[in-house]
């Protein structure tokens, strides 16, 4: 399968400080794409980049087999975007918006087109109305409808579901679901919303201080073993010397009071209960914690991930 | 590029500060008007009185619309620069501060093309300024006073204008005048592209104009021959040059003709040498601009 995003080597200095570090990574076609980071790790300035905001210090970026600064024009004709929050045009009304930027995209405009997208992202209704009549989640689907009107082969969202309601944010992954799996539409997608990109991407990459942790599928990521698992009994001092005298001493992380934090298969829980339950121990709740949030926190942050759970 | 022209004038004209010029000039012409209307004769009497003991001065005949027009655009042409910072201060620094510069720039537009297109559409909404100024101080002057020959004061002599020879001194000044508002609308947009909002280029706009007029309007010797000849806003008044006319050995005004054309158009080339630098400098800056905002 193609790539529809190649970057290769990319870094951003601004002035001393280095935004983005020698990163590489490639999109497939149709693939949705999942790019994670603590606030400040890099992301924003990687999709700026991307979208040709910011010039790269080093580097290539190439979309659809063009490179972005030789080719601009073509390579933005199939891109449609979000950039965190989807600030528009405040006093002209939702179609008024779209209708605008459908004609700076290059589209033969038919109003027909327009409402049916405002439609599909539940602003019909209000179309008419000025945009700074709208709520926060509003705007940020006018700003998804404004991404998506020139039905673009690539489409870059930052953080689309910041200000959303629960039920926009479902809204929002099922739609993305359906550009993906169904339209063949590559996608690329940040979120701090880790559960959200759990349910969506294909492929997530990690960045930390500019540089790449970590880049694999969800499966990939989500190995068993790798599991994060809480035991809490009702004797925790007994259950810390029999601990201490086996081998699952070797995968204990952390004891707080009467909870014990193990990394480890899960598999090997029952395992590790009876062998609790058989010296007397009374075990009151063991949960496996196995999240792209926890692998995420572990890689970014190994200590708060820890100290999250104990508390 | 025309589809992207109608776009931002659209955005422009929807905007309702945009209007806020229109009234304003609106209100400082009708102000004028009234009171010339209703009290003329004493405005023109006190215009007048280093000459009125030398001559006979028929004042109704004086005070025509076309009079009123020239009172009209040599009290106003110095402030509406401030008015057309308004908006070109506005057209890059505006959407920056709105957010929604980042979506402009990754639609499939080049950078040059965007603020070419941007600048053109500040220069339309100067040059509709001007022609609202155009409707209102000449047309409806000309409705309420009537029209006669034209007598402009010079220093201690007057120049008389024959009626048919004044209208298109008119429209002369009124493209001259459109080259020199255009020329603070390019340094208020040069100035909006290095801003992530629109105070900024707004202010600095009109302080550098209050700055520059104050020095071209100066006497003071060490200036005159070295800085003020390259000041833009020595030149934002050479319109006026279009209402002097030549004059035949015994006084009289030569019909259709202009006293020193050649120093208005070097007035003229040295405004357009301005609008160059300041665009073609607003595309540099913009074309390596990191888009933060």
């Amino acid at each position: 399968m193609s790539s529809v995003i190649q970057v290769t080597g990319l870094s951003k200095y601004f002035k001393d400080m280095k935004a983005v570090d020698d990163l590489s990574f490639s999109v497939k076609k149709g693939e949705v794409y999942g790019f994670l980071g603590q606030n400040g790790a890099g992301k924003s300035t990687t999709i700026r980049m991307l979208l040709s905001l910011i010039t790269p210090s080093r580097g290539t970026i190439e979309l659809f087999g063009m490179n972005l600064f030789t080719h601009r024009k073509q390579i933005l004709r199939q891109l449609g975007a979000v950039i965190e929050s989807p600030d528009l045009y405040t006093y002209l009304t939702g179609y008024q918006n779209l209708s605008l930027f459908a004609r700076m995209s290059g589209m033969n405009v038919e109003k027909k087109t327009l409402l049916g997208q405002l439609e599909r992202v539940g602003l019909a209704e209000r179309s008419e109305s000025k945009v700074k009549t709208y709520s926060q989640g509003m705007k940020q689907r006018l700003g998804i409808a404004v991404a998506l009107v020139h039905d673009p082969g690539l489409i870059i969202l930052d953080e689309p579901t910041n200000g959303l309601d629960p039920q926009g944010i479902a809204d929002i992954r099922n739609l993305i679901l359906d550009l993906g799996r169904n339209r063949g539409k590559t996608v690329l997608i940040s979120s701090h919303l880790l559960s959200e990109i759990e349910l969506v991407a294909d492929r997530v990459l990690i960045i930390d201080k500019g540089k790449k942790m970590m880049e694999g599928s969800i499966s990939e990521l989500l190995d068993p073993s790798r599991s994060i698992v809480e035991l809490q009994t009702l004797n925790p001092d007994n259950a810390a010397q029999i601990i201490a005298m086996t081998h699952w001493q070797s995968f204990l992380q952390k004891r707080r009071h009467d909870q014990f934090i193990f990394k480890m298969n899960k598999q090997d829980i029952p395992q590790l209960t009876a062998q609790l339950a058989e010296k007397g121990v009374q075990i009151l709740r063991v949960q496996p914690r196995h999240s792209l949030e926890d692998y995420f926190l572990s890689l970014t942050s190994p200590n708060q991930h820890v100290e999250a759970f104990a508390n | 590029m025309w589809k992207l022209l109608q776009i931002e004038l659209f955005k422009i004209f929807s905007k309702p500060r945009t209007y806020i010029s229109f009234v304003a000039l609106a209100a400082m012409i009708l102000i004028i008007q009234i009171g010339l209307k209703f009290d003329g004769e004493s405005y023109l009497q006190l215009m007048m009185s280093g000459i009125s003991d030398s001559f006979y001065i028929p004042y109704e005949m004086i005070l025509n619309g076309y009079l009123v027009a020239f009172v009209i655009l040599n009290a106003l042409l110095i402030h509406v620069p401030l008015l057309i910072a308004l908006v070109a201060g506005d057209t890059v620094a505006g959407e920056a501060n709105m957010g929604t510069l980042r979506l402009l720039v990754t639609k499939p537009v080049s950078r040059t093309e965007l603020m070419l297109v941007k600048f053109f559409a500040a220069v339309i909404y100067t040059l509709s300024l001007l022609l609202w100024m155009a409707i209102l101080a000449l047309v409806l002057s000309i409705l309420l006073f009537g029209t006669n020959d034209m007598l402009i004061a010079r220093n201690t002599a007057m120049e008389q204008i024959q009626r048919s020879d004044v209208l298109w001194r008119y429209v002369a000044a009124f493209g001259y005048a459109g080259v020199a508002l255009s020329t603070v609308a390019a340094l208020a947009f040069l100035l909006s592209v290095m801003a992530e909002n629109s105070i900024g280029p707004i202010v600095a706009t009109i302080s550098i104009v209050i700055v520059l007029t104050i020095l071209s309007e100066m006497k003071i010797p060490l200036y005159d021959d070295t800085v003020k000849p390259w000041l833009f806003t020595s030149h934002m008044l050479a319109w006026k040059g279009f209402f002097y006319s030549k004059a035949t050995e015994d006084g009289r005004s030569i019909r259709g003709s202009i006293e020193n054309l050649p120093a208005i158009l070097r007035s003229l080339a040295i405004l357009l040498t301005y609008i160059v630098v300041f665009v073609s400098s607003a595309i540099i800056i913009f074309r390596k601009k990191d888009i933060l905002s």
